[in-house]
């Protein structure tokens, strides 16, 4: 019985057999889709940039005319400072407020299993979902924030958190940072637990204070944890949309636009898809950036 | 007085940062769900204390059943979530395995490609792909979204699985193909049921990304009755003029649901599959 299904498709399953065969084969199904649904649209971008398509109609040909144009666009200089405020100033926030998180996790307690659950919550729900919790939360209206400190005394007038520029960006980062904490918290307790516990006592045995084993054993241990993850938090938040999208729209006045957003609005909303494409196109080289010190600190690490 | 010594110090090193990192990280979920139960009513009256509830009421999530499109929205996510995630799984089983065993022409070079695919962003490609997703005529289809979202899901997936490949010894593939199986066997009935974990991990990972994605479900899911939880609830239940406070909470809650409790029932395998990136480099 055996021998006779084997003779049968013998040819067949020496072909799947060879590796080189084989391997191409179970590439397949996914290269299809990544370059279907991935490279090709990427090309696709990079070509609409180069055109005055608009929505529906395919444009001409203009050479670089939009990336020039964006230049001299005051919103565009907006989005791109909002951007690196939103992405980059956040991450000592996230770092420091996630090491303390990661100190406390570490330490032996009851029900460490469910405390650990749920502080994960702000970074597994839909970020689109917990956002609405904070557009209530800043609303002019029904704001507790505001509700607090006006029973407190400390505030007549509610406070307009996505009204006023200046604390309409600093609501979103905050939102931002409250996302990210339990993201560096949870990667950062994964390197505490890394380190052996002998470097700890042995520290302890030749007598450094908390401080010193702090310092010189439980720092260089999570250095490489804490830059990973501070650069998936940078690529990640560079290119977000969604959190920005629902608390403000881009507003007050444009004034809390990020390239993601901004893309929305022009491309989309405006129906200029080529200057839109430029847009975004403009975060790609700082995307690849912060890619290949990726790539390069995690094949240094291997 | 020793006993509360130690107690104090503990206090001050351990209760107390815990209960303000909750404090802080668990309010706008409290915050949403008091809300929810809340009669509109209640909301405008100034002297009630907001941060409880006066009178409770399911009327909200009445509400959200018999005026919205609520079940609709959670019958979209569901199939785009599971069709995505299983698609993906299977794209990323092969690719693993053909990354972690095989040797063939290009597959450094395509195990870099597809370390760069996990960190290409959606506002980088949306706009392009919307024409893309028209010029196929998908636009307001499961497909849309179904044939988007492992590309987003397939590089990490992969990455995870192939990891757990690599630690399965190589001998027993070895001595079953010295009994005669062929590698297609040998992955389904060895390799695969000795991964089951990272599988699960994976499997919750895509599952996770898909359900919370926005972006490209707003594009491409616009019409009424395709629309998911997300997107449904941003786009129908934030209106202008008057704002259903309770409802929208309502729905908020019931969207972020079903992702907190399988989270919390495989958290050992999120966290794992979460940090083996960072972690294991």
């Amino acid at each position: 019985m055996v021998n006779g299904s084997r003779l049968k498709s013998f040819s067949m399953r020496d072909f799947f057999d060879r590796e080189r065969n084989l391997g191409i084969i179970l590439m397949l199904p996914g290269a299809i889709l990544l370059i279907a649904f991935m490279a090709y649209p990427f090309f696709l971008g990079i070509w609409l940039s180069l055109t005055d398509s608009v929505i529906g109609r395919a444009g001409h040909f203009i050479g670089l005319r939009n990336f020039i144009d964006l230049l001299t666009d005051t919103i565009f200089h907006q989005t791109a400072r909002n951007t690196f405020i939103y992405a980059l100033v956040t991450v000592p926030f996230k770092a420091v407020l996630g090491l303390g998180l990661a100190l406390v996790l570490n330490r032996h307690m009851r029900f460490s299993s469910p405390i650990r659950a749920a502080v994960m919550m702000p970074w597994i729900v839909p970020t689109a979902l917990s956002s609405l919790g904070w557009f209530m939360i800043f609303d002019p209206v029904f704001s507790p924030i505001s509700w607090l400190f006006r029973h407190m005394g400390l505030i007549s007038k509610n406070i307009n958190f996505l009204g006023d520029p200046i604390l309409a960006i600093s609501s979103v980062c905050w939102a931002n940072i409250w996302r990210g904490v339990p993201f560096f918290g949870i990667t950062i307790l994964a390197g505490l637990q890394s380190v052996p516990q002998e470097l700890h006592e042995a520290a302890a045995i030749d007598g450094a204070s908390v401080w010193h084993r702090f310092r010189h054993v439980t720092i260089p241990s999570i250095k490489g944890v804490v830059l990973i993850a501070s650069l998936l938090s940078i690529i990640w938040t560079f290119a977000d949309f969604q959190l920005i999208y629902i608390l403000t729209k881009g507003g007050p006045a444009n004034q809390t636009h990020i390239f993601g957003t901004y893309t929305y609005q022009i491309g989309l909303s405006a129906t200029e898809i080529g200057m839109g494409a430029a847009i975004s196109l403009y975060m790609f080289p700082i995307l690849a950036v912060f890619a290949i010190l990726l790539l390069i600190y995690l094949r240094r690490e291997q | 007085m020793v006993g509360s010594n130690v107690f104090r110090a503990k206090f001050f090193s351990l209760y107390l940062p815990l209960m303000l990192y909750l404090v802080v990280l668990l309010f706008p979920f409290y915050w949403m769900l008091i809300v929810s139960f809340k009669p509109t009513n209640d909301l405008f009256e100034m002297k009630f204390n907001p941060f409880w509830i006066q009178q409770f009421t399911l009327e909200n999530y009445l509400y959200l059943f018999q005026n919205t499109d609520f079940p609709t929205w959670l019958k979209n996510t569901l199939i785009v979530s599971v069709v995505s995630t299983i698609l993906s799984l299977i794209c990323s089983i092969f690719i693993g395995y053909a990354l972690a065993r095989l040797r063939f022409p290009g597959s450094n070079f395509l195990g870099l490609g597809i370390f760069l695919a996990y960190l290409v962003p959606p506002t980088l490609l949306f706009l392009p792909l919307a024409q893309v997703i028209s010029g196929f005529g998908l636009n307001n289809t499961y497909w849309a979204l179904i044939l988007i979202y492992p590309t987003q899901l397939i590089p990490f997936a992969s990455w995870l699985l192939m990891g757990y490949f690599r630690t399965i010894p190589k001998e027993i593939e070895e001595s079953a193909m010295a009994d005669g199986c062929s590698r297609i066997q040998i992955l389904f009935r060895m390799v695969l049921p000795l991964s089951v974990p990272g599988l699960l991990s994976a499997g919750i990972f895509c599952f996770t990304l898909c359900w919370n994605e926005f972006l490209y479900a707003l594009i491409f899911m616009s019409s009424g009755s395709m629309k998911t939880v997300s997107v449904g609830t941003v786009s129908d239940l934030i209106k202008a003029d008057t704002l259903f406070w309770g409802a929208l909470m309502a729905s908020a809650v019931l969207g972020s649901f079903p992702i907190a409790f399988i989270y919390s029932f495989f958290v050992k395998h999120y966290v794992s599959g979460l940090t083996a990136g960072a972690v294991k480099g």
